[in-house]
């Protein structure tokens, strides 16, 4: 975790934000709608990382919160009219209780159990959200359609913007905002709590860490971000159905962390580009490749690799910098 | 005098950290050789390096072959048993299957048979609790089980890990009756290590001590008994 | 009352499968402290493999015996090659790989196979079997169940081999002190988890269809059943398996209806996890300093 930020990385911060701002204006609408969701996974593996990376409560279920936040959004916007930018914190309350209270038992879980138990909840998810008795608000299998929000009016009067477009800037705002949020945390007592948890569990409560608070915490932030980046996704795909949130999308999620590395923040970006992207490529291949090539990939991550693209970089940077 | 087990220049120890720096001992064949030293002198790390259990460097000769790159299932295999520091007792198998576990590299199921018997004949007690769950044996019992467990590979070299911790007076008085007894007649070397320095002195017939893993002191058992620092230090008197 | 008690035949026969992944389950926890997460798959990719020989116009029992050799042969190159690098790894990268290994032996069935269903055939259909409280082919497969699982009984009980398996289990550093090839054995273990994993597809196939996402909710039971019984108790593994057979049909029939039966396995494993994390039968540790 980098403390300050230097004005090297400022500058670069400020080049690659000015690119992000100005892409949509140079690709496709359908391009645009693709990077809307490689935003969305950013903030949701922010959030994962922030439970599995920093804290080291293993998650093999975050597809259910994330379904959560698809839902609530769906729900709210379909049925009571919410307009589509309030249901992001709707979203992320109701996750976040949701990931405090799944925090609380889990507390008891350690490591393989808890991957277990995350685990059953991703694969029940799917029947949950199928189950008749709801189906009057999750419109069971035929699941919720969302209308497309249109480009608010004092900007209207500026640029003309797509619908696509505009929601590219939004879900950019969004994830801005939250990576400034989450980068404050991370550096400060509260991002040491949780890595002294995940490594000197006994030593850091030693030294008066609120193990179990900060544990379920830790959880119930993880969620959040996890379901806020659901309600963005559900808007920007205009529908939610149970079977989008099966087992496998916790697995790339999981998958997203890996590959962009653990315990940083660039690395949310890195794995989100890589789960949004690779699967589109690999799809013309076959059906089955994109996720063949998800395992493969998580393999060699594992052996070879096991910091991720955000520490080859920083290793790659270190060494074209001539330092060692 | 063929020495079954050679140790010269060993350094062996955990991570980056060494804890014997060039040690030298000898096993005579059929003889029986103490290691002494205060708790940290690096007695066990000693035992765990001459069985490959941790990383070490240097020559170790076991029965003229040269085992310091070898595995601790294949130097086993050669004929060394180790009794470790606590034991090692298979808590969840029944007294008579760590018996079986012991032998279970041997072919010769007869003789197999033939040694648990006579190992239930060395220890009445294991005899009487030979189904019981081995975890609920007393600790006296357990440092039987463990010694008569590795006598059931019918191993050249018996290498004991402080055999008397924890134990009653009594109980390793049985024991000690009982390895003397094992080198006697069946002619099996014996490598102790013992923080209890007067019973060790008593079992063998040659002595090493070793003090922040180096030998600081080698020679027979009497010599080394009459030595005046190790009467000071480590016999009390 | 003729209803109940098919349900509660039937749940034992599908008790018997989940019986089964349960104590491959167990018998890998065991030795390594490790949940494989990939046993459905591997299970699903044998079954696959026996599904190829019978296509291929080979007699059942002839393709169930290749099969079940082929995956015990499987299981310990998977041992080697993928788990063995990660034995003393972090826990997260241990899950990764078995993650990983599930979602290629997914992909792969898919496309080889497709992801369309297929039928496997039952060697049970025999008319002197039909009778009104379970199918020929739930009998057989109680039969073959309740045989293997003595078989394994016996193996490990009674031969040196089945005892050095246990020994490198319980205390891998005595047994290397023993001349135990430690490593070898959790190949063993693994090679035999997996030929069960794969009688245990071959059994279930005929009643869910061959897919390659066939395996999940099975898993989840499984996984249930290994929980109440104690992850490193393989009786009890066996009987979790059972239980969790009989309720999943009772509570899918008379409790909360078919749809929901996989929330009843999530209730069951978080259930247990929170209030009995060694299982109803989980050993207490009997140990003197």
């Amino acid at each position: 975790m980098r403390a300050a930020l230097s004005p090297m990385r400022g500058v670069v911060l400020a080049v690659v934000l000015a690119g992000l701002v100005a892409l949509p204006f140079f690709i496709s609408d359908y391009r645009a709608f693709q990077f809307t969701q490689a935003i969305v996974y950013a903030i949701v593996l922010l959030g994962l990382n922030i439970l599995t990376g920093y804290n080291g409560q293993i998650s093999l279920g975050h597809g259910a919160f994330y379904a959560i936040g698809a839902y609530t959004a769906a729900i709210l916007m379909d049925q009571a009219g919410v307009p589509y930018w309030a249901t992001l914190p709707a979203a992320g309350l109701v996750c976040f209780v949701f990931g405090f209270l799944f925090g609380l038992p889990a507390l008891r879980l350690q490591g393989h159990y808890l991957a277990l138990a995350t685990f059953a909840l991703a694969v029940a998810t799917p029947q949950v959200l199928k189950y008749k008795r709801f189906e009057e608000w999750t419109g069971g299998v035929q699941g919720i359609v969302i209308i497309k929000p249109d480009p608010p009016e004092w900007l209207a009067g500026w640029i003309t913007v797509s619908q696509d477009q505009w929601l590219y800037f939004f879900s950019l705002a969004v994830a801005l905002l939250l990576f400034l949020l989450a980068w404050n945390l991370l550096r400060g007592r509260a991002g040491r709590a949780l890595v002294a948890l995940r490594d000197h569990p006994i030593a850091a409560e030693a030294m008066g860490v609120n193990g179990p608070l900060t544990k379920s915490l830790a959880f119930g932030v993880s969620a959040l971000y996890t379901g806020v980046g659901g309600a963005l996704g559900a808007i920007a795909v205009q529908f939610v159905a149970p079977d989008s949130f099966t087992a496998f999308l916790s697995i790339s999620f999981v998958v997203g962390i890996v590959v962009g590395g653990i315990a940083t923040l660039s690395g949310a970006i890195y794995g989100a580009l890589f789960i949004q992207f690779v699967p589109n490529f690999a799809d013309q291949i076959s059906k089955a490749a994109p996720w063949a090539i998800y395992g493969l990939v998580l393999l060699v991550f594992i052996y070879a690799m096991p910091g991720g693209v955000a520490w080859m970089l920083h290793y790659l940077g270190t060494r074209l910098r001539g330092r060692r | 005098m063929t020495a079954l087990l050679e140790v010269k220049a060993l350094h062996a120890g955990y991570g980056p950290v060494d804890v014997l720096h060039g040690v030298e001992f000898a096993v005579r064949e059929g003889g029986i050789t103490t290691v002494l030293g205060a708790n940290g002198a690096g007695k066990t790390t000693l035992l765990r390096a001459v069985c490959g259990l941790i990383r070490r460097k240097g020559h170790v000769r076991f029965g003229g072959e040269p085992i310091e790159t070898r595995v601790t299932e294949e130097i086993v295999r050669l004929g060394l048993a180790h009794v470790p520091d606590g034991r090692g007792t298979f808590t969840m198998l029944t007294t008579e299957e760590n018996l079986r576990v012991g032998a279970i590299t041997r072919r010769d199921r007869k003789a197999v048979q033939q040694d648990m018997d006579r190992m239930f004949g060395y220890f009445p007690r294991l005899a009487e609790r030979h189904a019981q769950q081995a975890g609920t044996l007393s600790g006296g019992e357990q440092q039987m089980l463990a010694i008569a467990r590795a006598l059931m590979l019918r191993p050249r070299l018996l290498v004991l890990d402080e055999p008397s911790f924890g134990l009653a007076p009594l109980v390793v008085k049985d024991i000690f009756a009982i390895m003397r007894r094992v080198n006697e007649q069946e002619k099996v070397s014996i490598l102790l290590v013992e923080q209890n320095a007067s019973l060790a002195l008593g079992l063998a017939d040659t002595a090493y001590l070793l003090e922040t893993g180096r030998v600081v002191l080698s020679g027979s058992a009497a010599q080394v008994r009459d030595d005046p620092t190790v009467r000071k230090i480590y016999l009390g008197y | 009352m003729e209803a109940f008690l098919h349900q509660l035949l039937s749940g034992l026969a599908t008790g018997g499968i989940y019986a089964g992944l349960a104590l491959a389950l167990v018998m890998i926890y065991q030795s390594t402290h490790h949940i494989n997460f990939a046993q459905g798959e591997m299970a699903m990719f044998s079954t696959y493999l026996a599904w190829t020989m019978v296509d291929a116009g080979l007699p059942y029992w002839v393709a169930f015996a290749g099969t079940v050799v082929l995956s015990f042969v499987l299981g310990v190159i998977i041992e080697r090659v993928v788990v063995r690098p990660v034995e003393h790894a972090p826990v997260l990268s241990v899950v990764i790989v078995f993650i990983a290994l599930l979602v290629i032996l997914n992909s792969v069935a898919g496309w080889i196979y497709s992801y369309t269903i297929k039928t496997f055939p039952s060697p049970f259909d025999w008319e002197a079997l039909r009778n009104p409280y379970l199918s020929p082919h739930e009998i057989g497969t109680v039969a073959v169940t309740t045989l293997v699982l003595l078989a394994l009984y016996a193996f490990f009980r009674f031969t040196s081999l089945g005892l050095a398996m246990r020994a490198a289990a319980q205390n891998p550093v005595s047994s290397r002190l023993a001349g135990i090839r430690v490593g070898w054995m959790l190949a063993l273990g693994w090679g035999l988890a997996a030929a069960i994993g794969a009688i245990a597809g071959m059994m279930i196939a005929p009643l869910v269809y061959l897919d390659p996402n066939m395996m999940s909710g099975i898993m989840l039971y499984a996984f249930a059943g290994a929980l109440l019984g104690g992850i490193d108790n393989p009786i009890g593994a066996v009987v979790g398996g059972f239980v969790v057979g009989v309720v999943e049909n009772l509570a899918g029939a008379y409790v909360v209806g078919t749809e929901l039966k996989l929330t009843v396995a999530l209730v069951l494993i978080i259930g247990v996890l929170l209030f009995k994390p060694s299982g109803l039968f989980g050993r207490r540790y009997v140990t003197r300093v």
